[in-house]
């Protein structure tokens, strides 16, 4: 580990660098994707408070699990189709 | 030779500020330092600066406002007094933690309760472990002097620390006093341009500000401001030597008033000073070998330099513009520190004066040398600590 004086000043660090901290280990229950039952609605990826739904070309694809910590926002606002959820939560180590 | 003229406090203050021409200053106007950036903010108003003038809605929000401007790498100053720095505090920590070399004038207030918007030093001794630079003024010349000094040290490659220069409510803030300025070609010279590290604003270079930083790095951090305020001292006096070339006016880590030779010695900050030093002269006249020391560098305070120049000093009577309830007051703290450091030991005598404003006059520091001189034929000691000029 760095000591002192090699350290910048101030807690200066580079950019962008929490996207490679993995704080989805904080997680409990670990949001599912059923693709099939999802009508590209994107309210997930509105309603996600850690930018852990990564979308591609206007469609959501699979969840970014190193930095999703399982809120659950996104399956409780997911309206889903006929009925049927596009993402339910699970428990983490089942 | 700069311009002559006879100015309030909070007037040098606004004109220290126009030379300086800031980037960006954030304040909300409080009692009374409110001249100060109400003076600035005509500046602004007419085109005299280049200033983005942030009207906003509180201290808290000034300091806040500040940090963000200069993490954007902008030359950034504000000012306030008593309550309103005690509204910015957890911000003055960021500050100095985040390195901003923000430059603050504080005219020094005393804190409520009971409400009082007078002069006293309980608002910047309250922040003394901010980790701010602290230099304090006697006068309006001196806030003015230190102030464009304060620039230099702050946003010194050694230090990029916040800086806050101290002159007394009131006393000096609203009294009219003549004083000196520089032209203004002299004060853009002498403070230069700023060169902010790794701002904000250089998108080519994206850096993260403010991170979480846990115990695993934590205390290196706090070695590194520990670091930058060893440098201040060298700093301060470098820069001191660069202003006297351009003002004639020299000035060190502390002002040591006939000294030399004391026996007794007054350790006091700002305005009190002055009027000491003329009781001193009477004394002096009368052959009794007393002394003053002005601290003008208080954070970092300069333990070696100031246990030298009272090293001869038999007993010292340090007053105290503050009070640290149950405790010595901030000042006497120090001295006693710095007596350590060198293994002289003063009999020592610690004076609350002036609190909320009241008065301090030239019968009150007679009574303080009249009990050094007594102290000094006797050796005994009534109250290490006590109240000067409070009614029973």
């Amino acid at each position: 580990m760095k000591g002192w004086k090699e350290l910048e000043i101030g807690a200066l660090t580079k950019a962008g660098s929490a996207d490679e901290y993995n704080t989805g280990s904080w997680r409990a229950f670990r949001p599912v994707w059923i693709e099939e039952n999802c009508i590209q609605c994107l309210f997930c990826w509105i309603y996600c408070p850690d930018s852990a739904i990564t979308v591609k070309d206007g469609k959501r694809g699979e969840f970014d699990y190193m930095h999703c910590k399982g809120c659950g926002i996104c399956a409780m606002e997911c309206p889903g189709k006929k009925g049927k959820k596009a993402i339910v939560m699970e428990e983490e180590g089942k | 030779m700069g311009k002559v003229l006879a100015v309030t406090g909070n007037q040098a203050i606004a004109e220290a500020m126009r030379q300086i021409n800031p980037d960006v200053c954030a304040a909300y106007p409080i009692t009374p330092s409110t001249e100060v950036m109400q003076r600035f903010a005509a500046f602004v108003a007419d085109g005299k600066v280049d200033t983005e003038l942030v009207t906003v809605e509180s201290e808290h929000s000034a300091m806040s406002a500040c940090i963000g401007a200069s993490a954007a790498g902008g030359r950034v100053m504000t000012a306030t007094s008593s309550q309103g720095l005690a509204l910015m505090w957890e911000m003055l920590h960021i500050a100095s933690g985040m390195r901003m070399p923000i430059v603050m004038t504080l005219v020094n207030r005393a804190l409520s309760a009971p409400i009082n918007i007078h002069g006293d030093h309980s608002d910047g001794m309250g922040a003394r472990d901010c980790g701010w630079v602290q230099l304090w003024s006697e006068n309006g010349q001196e806030a003015y002097d230190n102030l464009i000094q304060a620039i230099r040290i702050a946003e010194h490659e050694d230090v990029r620390l916040p800086a806050m220069v101290n002159m007394d409510g009131f006393i000096i803030s609203h009294s009219i006093e003549s004083m000196e300025f520089l032209p203004d070609d002299v004060v853009k010279d002498f403070i230069g341009e700023y060169k902010p590290k790794n701002p904000l604003l250089d998108i080519e270079n994206p850096v993260t500000m403010g991170p979480l930083v846990l115990p695993d790095y934590f205390m290196e951090f706090k070695r590194q401001q520990h670091e930058a305020m060893l440098h201040v001292k060298d700093v301060v006096l470098e820069v001191a030597k660069e202003f006297e070339k351009v003002s004639g006016r020299s000035y060190g880590l502390f002002e040591a008033y006939r000294l030399d030779d004391a026996e007794l010695a007054i350790v006091v900050l700002n305005s009190a000073a002055g009027t000491c030093k003329d009781v001193i002269d009477e004394y002096r006249d009368r052959g009794i070998k007393v002394g003053l020391l002005k601290p003008r560098l208080f954070r970092p305070f300069p333990y070696e330099e100031v246990a030298e120049a009272l090293s001869g000093v038999k007993v010292i009577g340090v007053l105290d513009r503050a009070e640290s309830f149950g405790g010595f007051g901030p000042m006497y703290m120090e001295i006693a520190s710095a007596m350590m450091t060198n293994g002289s030991k003063p009999i020592m005598i610690n004076k609350i004066y002036g609190l909320g404003g009241r008065d301090f006059m030239p019968e009150h520091a007679a009574m303080v040398i009249d009990e050094l001189k007594e102290i000094a034929e006797t050796g005994k000691v009534k109250l290490y600590k006590d109240y000067l000029g409070v009614r029973e």
